[in-house]
């Protein structure tokens, strides 16, 4: 592969281009490693509960939050970690959520599904399926009646698919022309049963019946993701309406940590063609050597430097302490 | 021969199927029914036995497909929903309360729903404040349902299957951490009448009427109670509507002191519907005012030590009726 790191003839708008590029594979990896160490905590019995793993679908979540503004708003859910780290989350507190202790982002009150964090405008995660579709779009309504210029990204599984209440905000979103965006993450599985078993007519279809600007996008391919994701910002931020961005893309490991034997409802060779052929860091990587953006050896010590920060992070996380008890009837009311 | 154990979870699966087998009608609607089985596999081996147009997986549609099973029973069906997580029994409440619940009343007659919603409750699982809830109150509350809350694999098994053959809606409440609880439970079919009390363990001193995942709990804190010489009598009322009050007050008198235990909520709950009750039938006996224990009054936190002091446990319940129990 090529060698090349910046070449010397390369203006400025090149080598942001490298950065910003750069960045997003940092991103990816990231949500990968963490998510490897969430695995790590899960097995060896040191965190409570569940978690709902975004291994294989990093794309999405890095290459729409690479579009939007840290003010901008997102609403994400159970599978959430991705969507938080992209936002800017760190994952030394994130870790400290999913243990329960004080340093969490919710004070260890919310754990995995419902990290939230105002300071990158994450409304939160929600383990309601499609649970958030209404905050996100309220946040929208917030944003055009303040004058803020803030956009609201909706994450949600193509599961929330099932839920009336997305429709009734679609229709609310664009009758008063909301800066939303619903993005719906085809991981083409609600649980254990494939998306087409539940899912009639076409999924563009529900937004563009609306008059939606609805697309859909390679969810493995993180260019393609920001691409069109940045499109979709604009527009919203412009005041030209809300739009629907279906994200093809899957998950890696079960529908949740505990999900081992997976075989009455996938393949283990449909697992693999997407982790061999499908992989968006994979992807990306090769396309950042291609583009002689960075080198083998620069992207590997990258994924290394991130390993240890997760690393670390898993460390603070176990030594913090948990909330004192008196903490449970805090935060009932504001 | 020994009695045969099943575990809770065994035997909810036993009781749909012999009534699957008994009568036709009988369906199973739900999320990850069929070949997933649920994900607390309560169902599993069903849609081989039945099929998958009798155990029908849904899209993530509460308010959808329990509107359709209120449909299909007022139209020759026995539907048997499947709601996951208590806590999604809010995106039914339409479906629930305002048309399963009063179409027979409203139509002076004409319509009945017999349908069944199976449900869970129940905390301490670490799933946080959207997947540990019990809400069986809202129900109880509502003219036209009625609420069931089994406590043993046995109890399941002949609640579940005479909720089927009921004519009206019923919502059957599953405690998720009791799915791995075994007990005997007879092969044969029988059933348990809705609206009889079980009295779990028979005492002097004290009453402690618990519900579903609360029995375990004042059983728990009874034989703690005995060393002490402090004999408790646990009451299961079994169904919170219909309820039974008369086992309730009779033991209130024979006792005097009464603990009312249940996961829910206490404010305007089932413990404070229960104590009412035993409160008005039994005052003049009363040595004390019942005490209500339940949920503290907090969404449930995820982190474990929190999580842990908001649901009574056998040692809460042991000190509050050693302290109701001291003679002066
Ligand atoms: C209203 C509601 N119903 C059911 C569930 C249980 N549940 C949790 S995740 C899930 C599947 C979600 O699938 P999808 O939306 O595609 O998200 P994915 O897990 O694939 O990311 C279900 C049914 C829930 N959390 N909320
Ligand atoms: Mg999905």
């Amino acid at each position: 592969m090529t060698t090349a790191t910046t070449r010397p003839d390369a203006g400025p708008e090149v080598s942001a281009e490298r950065e910003k590029w750069l960045r997003v594979y940092r991103q990816m990896v990231s949500i990968r490693l963490f998510e490897e160490q969430v695995n790590e905590l899960y097995t060896r019995a040191l965190m409570p509960g569940l978690a709902h793993l975004y291994s294989g679908e990093e794309a999405v979540a890095v290459g729409i939050c690479e579009a939007l503004r840290r003010d901008d708003y997102i609403t994400s859910t159970h599978r959430g970690h991705g969507h938080c780290l992209a936002k800017g989350a760190s994952p030394d507190r994130m870790f400290a959520e999913l243990l329960g202790k004080e340093a969490g982002y919710c004070r260890g009150k919310g754990g995995s599904m419902h990290i939230a964090d105002p300071a990158t405008g994450n409304l939160g995660a929600n383990a309601i399926v499609g649970g958030s579709v209404g905050i996100a779009t309220g946040a929208a309504f917030a944003a055009k009646r303040l004058g803020t210029d803030r956009v609201a990204v909706c994450f949600f599984g193509e599961g929330a698919l099932g839920q009336g209440s997305l429709y009734e905000v679609m229709n609310l979103a664009q009758l008063w022309k909301l800066p939303v965006i619903y993005v719906c993450e085809n991981n083409l599985y609600n649980e254990y049963t494939h998306y087409t078993e539940t899912t009639a007519g076409t999924i563009l279809g529900r937004a563009t019946a609306f008059g939606l600007e609805a697309a859909s996008v390679d969810g493995q391919n993180v260019r393609a993701v920001n691409e069109i994701a940045s499109r979709l910002v604009r527009r919203a931020r412009a005041g030209e309406g809300p739009a629907f961005l279906q994200a093809d893309t899957y998950r890696y490991s079960g529908h949740h940590v505990g999900d081992i034997n997976r075989e009455y409802y996938r393949s283990k060779q449909e697992e693999q063609h997407w982790k061999t052929d499908r992989d968006p860091i994979k992807l990306h990587l090769n396309w950042l050597l291609a583009q002689g953006y960075a080198d083998a050896a620069s992207l590997e010590s990258i994924a290394a430097e991130v390993r240890s920060e997760m690393e670390s992070a898993v460390k603070f996380a176990i030594a913090a302490p948990y909330p004192s008890v008196e903490e449970v009837e805090k935060h009932v009311y504001a | 021969m020994p009695e045969r154990e099943l575990t809770f979870a065994q035997a909810v699966r036993e009781a749909l199927a012999e009534e699957m087998r008994r009568d036709s009608h009988v369906c199973i609607f739900g999320e990850d029914v069929a070949e997933a089985g649920t994900p607390f596999k309560v169902l599993s081996g069903l849609v081989e036995e039945f099929g998958a147009e009798r155990v029908v997986d849904t899209p993530i549609s509460e308010a959808g497909f329990t509107g359709v099973a209120v449909g299909a029973a007022m139209t020759g069906m026995r539907p048997v929903v499947d709601i996951m997580f208590g806590d999604f029994l809010t995106l039914t409440m339409d479906q629930m309360v305002n048309q399963a619940a009063k179409v027979h009343y409203m139509s002076g007659g004409h319509w009945r729903v017999p349908m069944v919603m199976r449900t869970t409750l129940g905390a301490t699982r670490r799933s946080a404040a959207q997947h540990s809830q019990s809400l069986h109150a809202w129900f109880s509350h509502v003219p036209g349902l009625k609420v069931v809350l089994p406590s043993t694999p046995y109890d399941a098994k002949g609640l579940l299957k005479t909720a089927i053959r009921d004519e009206n809606p019923v919502v059957f409440f599953e405690d998720k951490m009791m799915y791995k609880l075994k007990g005997p439970v007879p092969e044969e079919d029988y059933t348990i009448p809705l609206g009889v009390a079980d009295v779990k363990r028979e005492g002097d001193d004290i009453t402690i009427v618990a519900t579903s995942s609360m029995v375990q709990v004042g059983l728990g804190a009874a034989t703690l109670l005995e060393k002490e010489g402090i004999s408790v009598e646990v009451i299961d009322p079994r169904t919170t509507w219909p309820l039974d009050q008369k086992t309730m007050i009779e033991s209130a008198k024979k006792t005097s002191r009464v603990i009312v235990l249940d996961e829910g909520y206490g404010r305007y709950g089932v413990t404070a519907e229960i104590a009412a009750v035993i409160a008005e039938g039994a005052f003049y006996d009363l040595d004390a005012p019942v005490k209500r224990m339940g949920a503290m009054h907090v969404p449930i936190p995820f982190s474990p030590p929190l999580e842990d002091v908001t649901v009574p446990t056998e040692e809460t319940v042991y000190e509050a009726a050693r302290s109701m129990c001291k003679r002066s």
